[in-house]
């Protein structure tokens, strides 16, 4: 058997997701290449070198793969596909929109959001927002897979020396083009990889309010996260959204501030390790999850809970 | 231009559901069903295009059982000019939908299909790529603003790292985000009305579609449970605990 891995990378490094998806491509077990496809990604491609147990990184570096674009890199994935067993990427914004692309193409189905690997064809998934666990086996040829990192512990990311190897670029597909990108730009960790995470809900009251959290959050060198009612409401950006249909996290630490704790924002978060509520309502759900509830108004709970760390 | 909307039935989102006690799958008798939250974004956005007059035409499909027609009638019912139904007993996975979406399009000739990002009962998160890669179209995946000029689209996207902006050649498939709009509510004129649209049923059969599920479903089960913990009286006391007994600060 042969694994490739798509990183995910931004040309200049790896994301850590990629160190989760190399984690459950280990424990499918056969040789593991990363693909690496972008523009001027040497950073990227040695960084990927470098992860143990990795055998060899392809690395294809052309201007159309510069914004990972589905059409081009898809068609990439699928000429490169036909020698491997497994495709495997990670279950981030850019590997849900090109991986299904690559399944279509081959003719085969693709295993979403895999959390473990039962045997080389058989793996369990979330359903329902994670209500219900699905152990599905794949018949077809070439198992193309995506990966939720929070079921795997990361590989390590140095110590390894794969060989890299340059890799030609496929045709350029003229379908779509990018025009821009406005990404939040933040000093903190990023959500998904975060040791602690301090997310904000409706009761914040407004997009100022979450102030107090982010203060917490530099406290604590945590993330700062919201349910997706704070982003509807437009207190913070889209990227801040934990739960079913937005990031899905597994911190050691989770605060949950003024959130009633909605199934779909459970879905995100239920996997961290410790989870502590801060609510005025006794009876919000996000209580029957948390490890330590407070019962308090969160403007009074939080500033006194920074000032005490 | 016309515009094909595809719908699925899904268990509603405010139930929680029972796996199963033999572990074959979820419960769905006797539970409230809808339409997928995100084809309700989709229709909707379908609406906003046709009442700026570059949508001629709103087509909703959808696949499933006989009682798919109830999700059709409320597309129709938010303003759908005519509904498909492929009817179907069996379990359709995303690769299935996708190949009897594209003998639709061949039918029906859009230029533009849109539809969630992701049903709400298996999350796969597949089936508009998949459409879009069948028909050799362009994507705009986690849409969260659409703009249709001419002979192309520009599509916000909702990614991990915030937001970016692509241009799509048409014919293309579009997948929603939460952000995209906020779905208008149906009211009982339209209701009454839908019941008179046209909604014709079809088979994969007839649409020559091979839909036989390529993932066998061993089992289903509950996750773990996570119990509840504990009331902490103040502050002090939290920090503590966190220090103490959970030992993560």
């Amino acid at each position: 058997m042969a694994i490739l891995v798509i990183a995910e990378h931004d040309n200049a490094a790896i994301k850590p997701a990629l160190l989760n998806t190399v984690a459950a491509a280990q424990k499918i077990g056969g040789d593991i290449d990363i693909l690496v496809a972008g523009h001027q990604c040497a950073g990227a491609a040695k960084a990927a070198a470098a992860i143990p147990g990795v055998k060899k990184v392809l690395v294809v570096d052309a201007p159309h793969y510069a914004h990972a674009l589905a059409e081009s890199l898809g068609a990439l994935i699928v000429s490169i596909a036909k020698n491997y067993s497994h495709v495997l990427a990670p279950s981030t914004s850019a590997g849900k929109n090109v991986l299904p692309r690559v399944a279509a193409l081959l003719d085969v189905a693709q295993i979403s959001d895999i959390i473990k690997v039962e045997s080389p064809d058989t793996f369990v998934r979330p359903i329902y927002a994670g209500n219900a666990l699905a152990t599905v086996q794949s018949g077809d040829a070439i198992k193309v897979i995506t990966v939720r990192s929070t079921g795997f512990d990361a590989a390590p990311a140095t110590g390894g020396s794969a060989t890299i190897e340059n890799a030609a670029a496929a045709e350029q597909s003229d379908l779509s083009s990018m025009i821009g990108q406005e990404l939040t730009k933040s000093a903190r960790p990023e959500l998904t990889s975060a040791r602690a995470i301090v997310s904000g809900g409706r009761g914040m009251g407004n997009g100022e309010n979450f102030k107090i959290l982010e203060a917490l959050a530099d406290k604590l060198g945590a993330a700062v996260g919201a349910s997706r009612a704070a982003v509807d409401s437009g207190f913070v950006p889209n990227d801040y959204q934990v739960g079913q249909t937005g990031k899905i996290v597994a911190p050691e630490l989770y605060i949950a501030v003024g959130i009633s704790g909605a199934i779909q924002h459970l879905a995100g978060m239920k996997d961290s390790k410790v989870i502590v509520a801060i609510n005025k309502d006794a009876e919000a759900p996000i209580f029957q999850v948390a490890d330590y509830g407070l019962v308090a108004d969160l403007f009074q709970a939080v500033p006194e809970l920074t000032s005490q760390l | 231009m016309k515009v094909v909307v595809a719908v699925k039935r899904v268990v509603d989102f405010n139930v929680k559901v029972r796996v199963k006690a033999d572990g074959s799958g979820v419960e769905t008798a006797n539970v409230k069903m809808s339409m997928n939250p995100f084809d309700e974004i989709a229709m909707e956005e379908a609406m906003r295009l046709k009442e700026a007059g570059v949508a001629t035409e709103i087509i909703a499909v959808s696949i499933g059982t006989a009682q798919s027609q109830e999700t059709l009638r409320t597309a129709l019912a938010i303003g759908a000019d005519r509904a498909l139904l492929v009817e179907t007993g069996v379990e359709i996975q995303p690769l299935a939908v996708a190949k009897l979406l594209k003998a639709i399009v061949a039918r029906e000739q859009p230029g533009l299909v849109i539809m969630g990002k992701q049903a709400i009962d298996d999350d796969s998160n597949q089936t508009g790529q998949m459409l879009a890669a069948l028909l050799g179209w362009s994507q705009a995946t986690f849409a969260s603003k659409l703009k249709v000029s001419g002979a192309a689209a520009e599509v916000t996207r909702e990614v991990d790292g915030g937001l970016e902006t692509i241009s799509v050649k048409l014919p293309a498939v579009v997948t929603t985000d939460l952000r995209l709009n906020e779905p208008r509510y149906v009211t009982l004129p339209n209701i009454m009305k839908a019941k008179k649209k046209p909604l014709e049923t079809l088979t994969p059969e007839a649409l020559g579609v091979d839909v036989a599920p390529r993932l066998k479903t061993l089992k289903v089960q509950e996750p773990p449970k996570r119990s509840a913990g504990k009331l902490v009286k103040s502050v002090q006391e939290l920090v503590e605990k966190l220090r103490n007994e959970a030992k993560v600060i």
